[in-house]
């Protein structure tokens, strides 16, 4: 879909300034009730839309096209007439970095806060000449899975105003699947971008850990972060993932390994491939309906000539307390630098202690200072050994798994999240409950390894995600067999409420 | 089980968060339930298992030259401060003092 819309513009049969004004009507008449976006850049969008246009309108004149180039506006640099976005509105989530416009991480901590630099994945979108429209609500800090963790106000689901999004990439995935943008990013520590794609009905990918640079990224957990795509379609996904995926110098744990070409990959058949589904992810917990999404899914990719077979991932049910030790842990550390001295909120109150802790028990919200204590708690001196030290052995064990199934699978199925989109306020008492929201993505970040959630089903009326796990860097075979899924269902009657940005 | 204020009270301390008295009373709650849980790890047996810091193991980080680049002006750096006195970032004070202090 990205790619047409390119190349319409491209043709100047479309005008990217338009296609821009078109969602910015579209966020003014949806957004009020929907809470997607923290920071509009509307007046920046338009021009900066407008300069591709006479850009590529003069080009047209000359009679050249792939010489000469377009201005690109306020951040990044000149974008040149062959560029794989050109023109594409997108939203970014809060927590990634954008220079000279407001990242809050939806945190009072960070309300006024302006950075100085872009992250490497905005330079990069920018560089393909997509347009920046502003910046997505989230859970404060990346810390949640349900979009009511946000300090300004929540989300609502747009298949079911009543229900959330999911979380923490909340206000991307709602964008997406609202049809405000045709694409967002998001982050996903321990399932923020898959879980609110599977509530919200769009696509949604984990990268590998190190294919995506993190230069830029608000960091919460350091060895778990990593920023991925949230588009309509599974094309749209590749597209974005070739744009934003490859080495980074500036930062230390990006991979150096060639990026495929992902799109052309898709269309490939799938006959033969093996697929295992680790029967852990279909036990207890999981609702009815989602389970019968997924059976169905599996038949599809049966009836593709690929082999499914049952296998098991056995520490699975100890990858939820490994997660709620080790991000906290890496989070407390990271949150340590807000402390009110160089930038976002000061609380003033006597010596510079004092100030310390009253800036952050008031910039921080109940879930952030939770994990935090969490996190504290783990690390400190006569419980490190028992908590957080336990708990990364137990995740070698989870990574272990994960590697003597790819041994045999050449991909892994299991839902994406065990319900569909729940109501807002239904977990918010118990944490605990709201962290089971994560137990079949967290596994995945906890191994490092690429997935994807795609649509595949409904349940009550609301979208079921199937995800997609692969062994490192493989996600050129994730999108392959996705994008298979996707052609081969594409007539089905669930289908009706997905990539409705049309 | 609930952990004891005193803990809650010395962990708020190291991560220097000030907590009123009704939100230690519900963290020590909160975190006993989810510490409970967590107790299950006891159950793996990890004798011999390495940690895993990182996800991917063997990955390598290579070093840059060691040559100055350009970085964030003064003035870029400062433009977020909360308060400042020139090119500095001004704090209040560190800690007991005595006379003209530190």
């Amino acid at each position: 879909m990205i790619a047409g819309t390119v190349d319409a513009i491209r043709r100047g049969e479309l005008r990217a300034r338009d296609l821009v004004e078109e969602c910015l009507n579209r966020i003014a008449a949806l957004d009020g009730v929907l809470g997607c976006f923290l920071t509009l850049d509307g007046e920046s969008a338009l021009e900066r839309a407008a300069r591709i246009d006479e850009e590529l309108a003069r080009q047209r004149r000359a009679g050249g096209s792939a010489a000469g180039v377009a201005p690109a506006g306020a951040r990044g640099g000149e974008v040149s007439a062959d560029a794989a976005l050109l023109g594409v509105p997108w939203a970014c989530k809060d927590n990634i970095c954008t220079r000279g416009l407001r990242t809050t991480c939806a945190s009072r901590i960070l309300e006024g806060y302006v950075p100085p630099y872009s992250a490497t994945v905005v330079e990069r979108l920018e560089a393909a000449g997509a347009v920046l429209l502003g910046k997505t609500n989230m859970d404060e800090f990346a810390m949640g899975s349900s979009g009511e963790n946000s300090a300004f106000f929540p989300t609502r689901n747009p298949r079911d105003t009543t229900r959330v999004p999911g979380g923490s990439s909340s206000g991307s995935a709602a964008a997406v699947a609202a049809g405000l943008v045709p694409f967002a990013l998001g982050s996903d520590t321990g399932g923020s971008v898959r879980q609110p794609a599977s509530f919200c009905g769009v696509v949604g990918m984990k990268p590998t850990y190190g294919r995506v640079s993190r230069y830029g990224l608000v960091a919460f957990a350091s060895s778990l972060d990593q920023i991925g795509p949230l588009t309509a379609t599974v094309e749209d996904c590749a597209l974005v993932m070739e744009v934003i995926a490859g080495h980074d110098p500036r930062d230390a744990t990006s991979a150096q390994v060639p990026v495929p070409r992902y799109r052309e990959v898709l269309g490939r058949d799938v006959k033969g491939m093996k697929l295992g589904v680790p029967r852990e992810y279909l036990g207890e917990g999981i609702e009815r309906g989602v389970r019968e999404a997924i059976d169905a899914a599996l038949g599809a990719f049966e009836d593709l000539g690929c082999v499914v077979e049952e296998c098991s991932l056995p520490h699975t049910e100890y990858a939820l307390a490994v997660y709620y030790l080790v991000a906290p842990a890496e989070a407390s550390s990271n949150l340590a630098r807000y402390d009110g001295v160089r930038y976002g909120l000061r609380v003033g109150a006597g010596d510079i202690t004092g100030m310390y802790s009253h800036t952050r028990r008031q910039g921080f919200g109940p879930e952030v200072r939770r994990r935090i204590m969490l996190g504290t708690y783990a690390l400190s001196a006569g419980y490190y050994d028992a908590y957080y030290l336990k708990a990364q052995k137990v995740r070698t064990l989870v990574k272990r798994d994960f590697e003597e199934a790819f041994s045999r699978y050449d991909l892994l199925l299991a839902p994406t999240s065990p319900t569909v989109a729940f109501r807002l306020g239904e977990r918010t008492a118990d944490p605990l409950s709201m962290y089971m929201a994560d137990v079949c993505t967290i596994p995945v970040n906890l191994a490092g390894i690429p997935a994807i959630s795609i649509p595949c089903g409904e349940s009550e009326g609301l979208p079921v995600g199937l995800q997609i796990m692969g062994p490192p860097f493989a996600e050129a075979t994730i999108l392959q067999a996705a994008y298979a899924f996707e052609r081969a269902t594409a007539t089905a009657p669930w289908r009706r409420g997905v990539g409705s940005n049309g | 089980m609930p952990i004891s204020i005193a803990e809650v009270e010395h962990v708020a301390w190291l991560a220097r968060l000030a907590l009123g008295d009704e939100e230690k009373q519900l963290m020590a709650e909160q975190l006993g339930r989810i510490l409970d849980y967590m107790g299950k790890l006891r159950e793996v047996d990890t004798e011999g298992v390495p940690p895993t810091f990182h996800a991917l193991e063997g990955m390598t980080v290579p070093l840059r030259e060691d040559v100055a680049r350009p970085g964030l002006s003064p003035e870029e750096a400062l433009a977020g401060a909360p308060d400042r006195v020139g090119d500095l970032f001004r704090v209040p004070r560190t800690g007991e003092t005595e006379g003209e202090g530190a």
